[in-house]
């Protein structure tokens, strides 16, 4: 079994014009066995920038809150809110410093930058970036994800289409996953709001 | 936390226990990749698909694989991804000092030098196969670097999953002194046979053109092929096709706006 | 994608472990990737034509599909010599039924043939993932899908090989079918007209093609109505 699988998770993010959408699933398992259905994998950065983190839950934790003190000391140096693809930099500069003991997380960034543009990054453990401008997924369902969000998103998707795309293809990917499902979060983020909504999924 | 530099292995324990119990470590992002370089008459042209694989699949299907290393050297990477990104980047770096210190330009001998002690130092671990080109004072110069450490210098060279579908096309295609355009086509040529014959490479051709001149740096130089298919019927979704079960909007207009003025005349 | 599979020269005799070298298997993955929709009143099998090994490319055009008869097709990915031979099988247990009963064999009888072909070699299975799709008795569209040693299912679609992580979803998305096992019963035929189904297939290929390396180069589709098998195709990158 690969430690990616050990905890379960599915992750998505997509593009639209002038917003982005992050969601993930709410199971959290050890093995086959669900524990909890109410753990999200998405995690708030500031207004702007969210982070998704995939993989073992552990590493996940502790990895979003080295991020957060990191964006914390960003803040009292700098007085603003850090760039999404500055963040990005950031994660992947700490995921590569462990390149031969990685955090067993993928990570998944959504933003939108200062100028509005939606901002798309994923990696893999040991900090290869990947900009995106579709879309980004991350988890055990990587597959089924990358092939139903090949075939729904569109360009230029306003807030409320990109909420419907982005949650029908992870409920869609994540019902293929014993590892995942349970019920997913969306976050959809715009120049002056966001918006979290949690859907309701298959609980098998 | 704070740390002078260089790798942490605090979690290799840890990840060596788990390893022990049957936990697989994780697959990186790999690029199965087709790189190429060929030296012309008066300069270097590096060639590169724009595939990066995990496993069977996809990962990206348009990544930039020619790396910046100085203003008149670049370096195409193979292999781990993460790993040529960083090694690339941090010789950058080390070669942006060296010219504020010594005000002068990068030799690619140098940066050649740099890349291959730093992949010896780490015995292979370190998982990157460059095409190291660029021009200097000395004129053009093409290498290979291996990620044990070793290197070639070559007129022509490639690496990657692709190496040998490229280097068919140059061992057939290769003359001294060619033209720019003669080589341009020559190393798309190659990494079209790569693109096109080998499954870990694919999409675009990027190309960079490197001479005394300046730099080209080509990204899509050729773009090879689109979606081949546009659905009749494309799925569209109303609104509240999904059912949803709470709702929370946050607005987050910034509630203080800042205003530009004249500044404050300070008494001294 | 690679299932593991037992293989034979592992299971040593009692007593003395038998050598064999490190590394050979005797099976391989030819990759490539199978769909079928069943309608109503029809059915739509398609099948990538790529065939590789490792990193390169076999031939670009090489049918996965074996046309039985009018009314029943079995489409198989995963390795080529295995299907060559699971194909050659069918056919010629086909001609013999023929002869036997003068008339061609059903789609229903012919999923469970080949359930049973696959199963008689439990312990050193044919590698190769199948869909066996028709018209079953009453005109209705039928699929059949397999596991390598021949644990089937009828379903209203289904997907098999290399890109099949990648379509499945497209598929139960657009077409929300249960198994025909749910009770209380279900909707599982798809409702979608000929021509949009069609196009749902093509639309799944084209995306998996993006995707996944062992699924390109054109894809090879059959209408199978009561009038008869029609074909079409579509290229897919080349890449």
């Amino acid at each position: 079994m690969s430690i990616f699988e050990y905890n379960g998770s599915a992750i998505v993010a997509m593009a639209g014009k002038e917003c982005v959408a992050i969601g993930s699933d709410l199971r959290f398992g050890v093995q086959l066995q669900t524990l909890a259905t109410d753990y999200k994998k998405i995690y708030k950065i500031h207004d702007q920038l969210f982070l998704g983190l995939a993989g073992l839950g552990t590493d996940a934790e502790t990895l979003s809150q080295r991020f957060a003190f990191k964006h914390n000391l960003y803040r009292l140096r700098e007085e603003r809110d850090i760039k999404p693809s500055a963040f990005g930099q950031m994660v992947s500069a700490t995921l590569y410093e462990r390149r031969f003991g990685p955090y067993f997380c993928q990570p998944v960034i959504a933003g939108l930058e200062p100028d509005g543009t939606p901002y798309l990054c994923g990696m893999d453990s040991i900090g290869a970036q990947e900009t995106a401008k579709d879309f980004m997924v991350a988890g055990t369902a990587t597959d089924s994800l990358l092939g139903i969000c090949e075939s729904l998103w569109r360009p230029d998707l306003g807030p409320e289409e990109l909420f419907e795309t982005v949650s029908q293809a992870l409920l869609s990917g994540q019902d293929r996953d014993c590892l995942a499902g349970w019920g997913a979060v969306v976050y959809v983020i715009t120049k002056d709001k966001v918006i979290a909504r949690t859907l309701k999924g298959r609980m098998d | 936390m704070a740390q002078a530099g260089g790798f942490s292995f605090d979690l290799c324990k840890r990840n060596e226990f788990l390893e022990a119990r049957g936990m697989k470590g994780p697959g990186f992002t790999k690029t199965g990749t087709t790189i190429a370089g060929v030296i012309f008459k008066d300069g270097v042209v590096l060639g590169a698909d724009t595939r990066s694989t995990a496993g069977t699949t996809v990962a990206d299907k348009n990544c930039e694989k020619i790396h910046y290393i100085a203003p008149n050297i670049y370096c195409c990477g193979a292999g781990t991804a993460a790993d040529t990104e960083n090694v690339t980047g941090m010789v950058a770096s080390q070669l942006e000092l060296h010219r504020y210190a010594t005000g002068t330009q990068s030799r690619v001998i140098t940066a050649m030098t740099l890349l291959k002690s730093h992949l010896f130092r780490y015995q292979g671990h370190v998982s990157a196969a460059l095409v190291l080109g660029g021009v200097d004072f000395r004129g053009p110069h093409l290498f290979t670097v291996y990620p044990h450490g070793s290197t070639d210098s070559l007129p022509f060279c490639t690496m990657g999953s692709g190496s040998l579908n490229a280097m068919a096309v140059f061992e057939a295609g290769y003359k001294d002194d060619m033209s720019k355009e003669e080589a341009m086509e020559l190393v798309a040529r190659a990494i079209r046979s790569g693109v096109m014959n080998d499954l870990g490479s694919g999409s675009n051709v990027d190309l960079c053109i490197i001479s005394k001149e300046g730099v080209e740096y080509k990204r899509n130089h050729e773009y090879l092929q689109g979606k081949t298919y546009e659905r009749q019927f494309p799925q569209r979704f109303a609104a509240g096709s999904v059912p949803v079960v709470r709702e929370r909007v946050y607005d987050i207009r910034k509630a203080v706006t800042v205003v530009e003025g004249e500044p404050m005349e300070m008494e001294s | 994608m690679a299932t593991a599979l037992p293989v034979r020269a592992q299971v040593p005799a009692a007593g003395q472990a038998t050598k064999q070298h490190a590394s050979w298997s005797p099976y391989d993955d030819n990759g490539g990737t199978v769909v079928a929709v069943a309608g109503d009143d029809y059915c739509i099998v398609a099948a990538s034509t790529r065939m590789s090994t490792g990193y390169s490319i076999l031939t670009r055009n090489k049918s996965k599909i074996l046309r039985l008869n009018p009314k029943c097709v079995v489409a198989s990915a995963g390795m080529q010599a295995d299907m060559e031979t699971l194909h050659k099988m069918l056919h010629s247990r086909h001609v013999t039924y023929q002869f036997n009963h003068r008339r061609p064999m059903s789609c229903p009888a012919t999923a469970q043939l080949l359930s049973n072909t696959l199963y008689y070699k439990r312990f050193f299975p044919y590698y190769t993932f199948n869909l066996c799709a028709g018209l079953d008795d009453e005109g209705r569209g039928a699929v059949y899908t397999y596991d390598a040693i021949g644990s089937y299912e009828r379903v209203g679609y289904g997907c098999q090989g290399s890109g099949k992580e990648l379509i499945q979803p497209v598929l139960d998305n657009q077409l929300k079918a249960a198994s025909p096992l749910v009770l209380p019963q279900q909707q599982w035929l798809s409702s979608l007209p000929l021509e949009q189904a069609v196009d749902l297939v093509k639309g799944a290929f084209v995306s998996a093609g993006e995707r996944d390396i062992y699924t390109g180069d054109d894809v090879e589709i059959l209408i199978i109505t009561k009038d008869g098998i029609r074909t079409d195709s579509l290229q897919l990158k080349r890449d």
